[in-house]
């Protein structure tokens, strides 16, 4: 990290290098796909930042998961020169499962740039990024990317945006940052147009972390912005929610070359090293002060990550058990909001119960997990958090189907809502209510943006958001449909546990909190899918669902008659040995179930939403 | 003997066997001559059994064949009353053909008859017609393999009914003379036939464990005993060629992707196999070299439990105490007594397949315990036998 040689002295604050009054700070917000890592690459290149030598596509994206998926989960932050001026691009994660991370980044900026592709038009995620920044008073510059593109259309796209945040079509800059046509009039305009940071240099410390990452070899890094006063090397630094004191080891920018800096003052931003192993303890919103010279008041708008989804993550081999603990150990020194406690299930043995912020944070959690730490992994159903007020007057937080307490002790359960915004196109308005209808969702607002594109908003429970509703809306919009939702509190709820029983013995993996009236329907659904995973053992085998102690579905696998009656002469014998040797071997994988062997194929795929 | 050519491909068929390959035939045999002599430099003894497979034997003329067979008995020698099967196929048969294997030492033949029925030969892609086979029979009747021959049939194939395959199990037993043997296969699908691409047509386990049980019923009537799961006989009739492998004899295989079998001191054996390509084979064998293409050795243990697995599907069935007791008392097996008592120890009790067992032998192979041969009671499993797996709720 240190590329630019020897520790600047730590005697006495070094001056601010760069002219407050030509910094430029920004974030492009964009759909995924709409093409920002293609302008930040083009920028990279235009202002000579990195050499065309060096430049490779979705230059800042650091992680694989990133790159294979085209979406950015941790930011990258870079310092670029444009005719004299300091150009901070600040990036934000694509997702609105990271929505809380995207608003610390907006409260690095001054102005955001909001991308949007010519063909597509603007975005569900977009928007709500685009309403985010007009809640911080951030200067907008919407770019239309794409213009290449035979598909294209800036007029309509333009008069999209007009309509829906005010913004004149005739200022929206139209950009291609494929080719680079545009790119260097869209810097010119970000110079022109975003206003200079404010700030004290002389008033006491005030800095905002709003990134934090793990390096193996440095602890945390973290991303920070300077509002007022200057952030030196050396300095004995307070973390004002933490409430603990660290060292300012290191300090520096991201050209995009980490690069060693003395000082940092009012508007600069960069990254800090200071001796923290857990980032826990430098979380997004975090504000750093002088412990010499403390600020009066922290930053505003600091959150506690609030997991929203939770599933049961076990090792396909109970022995991995440890290993799964450490995994999930490391894996949150880089992402701080992984929840995970042991839970232990009857059929999967020892595991955790893990929080995640969102759907697309628990796929990425569960991925790095089998691909960084080697682990195999089967996932129950994702859930979310029920609140149980109890017949003796106190409140239970389920995270699990199995925490769910008997009926008899339950007054009322309340389930968490969000309000979810879908921008989609106008003829798939009736279909797209009808899903929304079907998951018990309430109409708040539905708004034409042009004749072409509908703004719907609904109050919709999360546990039908988190099943597979992003699919659904997508299927039924053929993939022109976006989403964002945030959360809109707990509701009661005519809410029951379905459970399912295998040869009458319930099995704990598959039990699940819905709605009373989609009980049948998914103990049904559930029962139906068994009988075909459940391979026929030699009894027939009852597959039941259940609910508040009635059975509500049943399915039978048929008792086996017949295996294979291939003939076994001189030629068949090497091969039936072999055969049978890797049959007994499945069989010691399979778990016994109230006598049914039930490979583990058939709890992954019995898990698995979309089937 | 492997004769890997047929005059077409059935579309269920995963043996190694090539149409279209007539210009290799005699080269082909040339190199099974060099494979034999081979064989009897290595100083095998005497054949107890021949046995010609295939693919379809009798598609070879009948010299180039007997040709074979003889190179065998001058070189290695035939045991006295050594079986010596060919597999025929019923539509390309002759009496001259017949007559010429008779003559040439032949003792058994084996019929490719698959169905009696025209629209399940069509539904397996069987060339021949049900006359066909009655004609077989009658040829193989005057050339002397009455009492001699033996059918195969298989069972389950893409609308195929219940009476179709009554009729066919009927009509073998009704020909002239009458087989002494019959092999009913369940039709199974193999990865990479033609079959296997085509789901629609896979046979369903639940007919075809009722047209084995009416086989079952329908043979025994007729005389015809099972003494290996897909094998029937009139007593005395049973193939002793397959009762070789089934007790872990020893045999060499000659011709492409034909099997080996020796035993090697320790308890140990060897397995290998040939390369499968006929033009390979011959190019090996007209090198100077072996026609081996893998192999592998079987230590004690995995013998042991092999021999198990052999012996299980058989009417010798396995020592009881190589079940346990729940298998014992599952209905999959019954216990037998196997002969008089020795030296003041009791009869041996064997566990044999019931109906039931041999429609679920994988199953019971499954929890066959290697090193328990011999023990004849075992003590019942207590709570540790979590190790088992269920058979029963």
């Amino acid at each position: 990290m240190r590329q630019t040689g020897g520790r600047m002295s730590d005697t006495g604050p070094a001056p601010a290098t760069v002219d407050q009054t030509r910094i430029r700070n920004l974030s492009i917000v964009a759909h995924i796909d709409h093409g920002k890592s293609t302008l930040s690459d083009r920028i990279l290149e235009l202002t000579g930042a990195v050499s065309p030598r060096e430049m490779r596509d979705q230059y800042l994206d650091s992680m694989d998961i990133e790159r294979e998926r085209g979406i950015t989960i941790k930011a990258q932050n870079v310092r670029v020169r444009w005719k004299g001026y300091t150009v901070h691009l600040i990036d934000t994660p694509g997702h609105v499962d990271f929505s809380y991370e995207v608003s610390r980044s907006l409260a690095a900026c001054e102005g955001v740039v909001l991308l949007v592709d010519a063909a597509q038009g603007i975005e569900a995620q977009t928007l709500a990024h685009a309403y985010l920044a007009l809640e911080h008073n951030l200067e907008i510059l919407a770019v239309l990317n794409k213009i290449d593109l035979p598909a294209a259309d800036p007029e309509r796209c333009a008069a999209e945006i007009e309509t829906v945040l005010g913004i004149p079509a005739s200022q929206i800059l139209r950009v291609s940052a494929k080719t680079g046509e545009g790119v260097a009039e869209l810097l010119d305009a970000i110079c022109e147009r975003i206003p200079a940071p404010a700030g004290d240099p002389s008033a006491p410390l005030q800095a905002l972390i709003f990134d934090s990452y793990y390096d193996q070899y440095r602890g945390v890094v973290s991303a920070v912005r300077v509002v007022n006063g200057v952030l030196c090397t050396g300095a004995k630094l307070r973390f004002m929610q933490t409430g603990r004191t660290h060292e300012a080891e290191e300090l520096g920018v991201r050209l995009p070359a980490p690069t060693e800096v003395g000082a940092l003052g009012p508007g600069e931003v960069g990254y800090l090293i200071a001796g923290i192993k857990d980032v826990g303890e430098a979380r997004s919103g975090e504000t750093v002060t002088e412990a010499a010279r403390p600020a009066q008041e922290p930053l505003a708008g600091y959150r506690e990550p609030k997991p929203m989804v939770f599933c049961g993550l076990y090792p396909t081999d109970g022995d991995d058990f440890e290993a799964l603990r450490d995994s999930l150990e490391k894996l949150r020194l880089s992402d701080s909001s992984i929840s995970f406690t042991p839970e232990t299930s009857a059929a999967l043995g020892f595991g955790f119960r893990c929080g995640f912020l969102g759907l697309l944070h628990m796929d990425i959690v569960r991925e790095r997990l089998e691909r960084e730490f080697g682990l195999s992994l089967i996932a129950t159903a994702p859930s979310v958090e029920y609140l149980a007020r109890l017949t003796d007057g106190t409140t239970a937080r389920l995270h699990s189907p199995a925490e769910m307490p008997p009926p008899q002790r339950i007054a009322q359960v309340e389930e968490p809502y969000v309000q979810a915004t879908m921008l989609l196109p106008a003829e798939s308005t009736g279909t797209v209510m009808e899903l929304c209808q079907g998951r018990r969702g309430e109409m708040v607002r539905m708004e034409y943006l042009s004749p072409e594109r509908v703004e719907l908003v609904y109050k919709l429970p999360l546990s039908e958001v988190v099943m597979d509703f992003f699919d659904a809306l997508k299927s039924r919009t053929r993939g022109y449909a976006s989403l964002d939702y945030e959360p809109a509190g707990f509701v009661p709820g005519d809410l029951v546990k379905v459970d399912i029983l295998l040869n009458s013995v319930p099995v704990d993996a598959f039990s699940a909190i819905v709605h009373r009236s989609d009980a049948a329907e998914h103990g049904r659904r559930m029962a139906e899918k068994l009988r075909e995973l459940i391979p026929r053992q030699l009894f027939d085998v009852p597959i039941q669902a259940a609910a508040g102690g009635r059975i509500i579905a049943r399915e039978t696998v048929k008792a086996k008659r017949k295996d294979v009656l291939a003939k076994c002469y001189g030629g068949d014998i090497t091969r039936k040995r072999k055969l049978l040797e890797k049959q007994k071997e499945g069989k010691k994988r399979m778990k016994s179930i109230g006598r049914v062997e039930v490979p583990q194929e058939a709890f992954i795929q019995a898990l698995r939403l979309d089937s | 003997m492997h004769v890997p050519f047929c005059q077409r491909r059935c579309g269920y068929c995963a043996f190694a066997t090539w149409s279209g390959l007539s210009h290799l035939w005699a080269r082909y045999v040339r190199a099974c001559r060099l494979e034999v002599a081979r064989a009897v430099e290595e100083g095998l003894g005497p054949a107890t059994s021949v046995f010609f497979g295939g693919g379809t034997p009798s598609l070879l003329p009948a010299e180039m064949l007997t040709g074979l067979l003889g190179d065998l008995c001058s070189g290695l020698g035939l045991a006295t009353g050594a079986e010596v099967t060919v597999e025929c196929n019923p539509e390309t048969l002759t009496p001259q053909l017949l007559r010429a294997y008779r003559q040439g030492g032949v003792t058994r033949l084996s019929f490719g008859v698959q169905s009696m029925v025209p629209h399940v030969l069509a539904s397996l892609g069987r060339d021949h017609r049900p006359g066909s086979v009655v004609r077989a029979a009658a040829w193989a009747g005057e050339a002397g393999f009455e009492g001699a021959y033996s059918v195969d049939l298989i069972f389950g194939a893409a609308g195929e009914a219940m009476g179709d395959w009554e009729a066919s199990l009927l009509g073998v037993l009704a020909l002239d003379p009458p087989p002494v043997h019959v092999s009913a296969y369940a039709l199974s699908v193999e990865p990479g036939t033609a079959l296997a691409r085509q789901p629609d047509r896979r046979p369903d386990d639940d007919d075809q464990a009722r047209k084995y049980a009416l086989a079952d019923e329908v043979l025994a009537s007729a005389g015809l005993e099972w003494y290996e799961i897909s094998n029937w006989a009139r007593p005395g009739a049973e193939c002793s060629h397959n009762l070789l492998y089934w007790s872990q004899g020893e045999y060499i295989g000659i011709g492409a992707a034909a099997h080996s079998h020796r035993v090697l001191p320790g308890g140990r054996a060897r397995r290998w196999w040939n390369v499968a390509q006929p033009e390979r084979y011959c190019q090996r064998l007209e090198a100077g070299r072996a026609a081996e293409a893998a192999g592998e050795t079987l230590g004690p243990a995995e013998r042991q439990w092999e021999g198990l697995v052999l012996a299980l599907r058989t009417r010798t069935g396995v020592p009881a105490g190589a079940l346990a007791p729940e298998v014992l008392e599952s209905g999959l097996v019954e216990l037998r007594p196997v002969g008089p008592p020795v030296a003041g120890r009791p009869a041996a009790t064997r566990a044999v397949l019931t109906l039931q067992g041999r429609l679920l032998a994988n199953e019971v192979s499954l929890r066959l315990q290697a090193g328990a041969q011999g023990q004849l009671h075992r003590p019942r499993p207590e709570a540790a036998s979590g190790a088992m797996v269920p058979l029963v709720p």
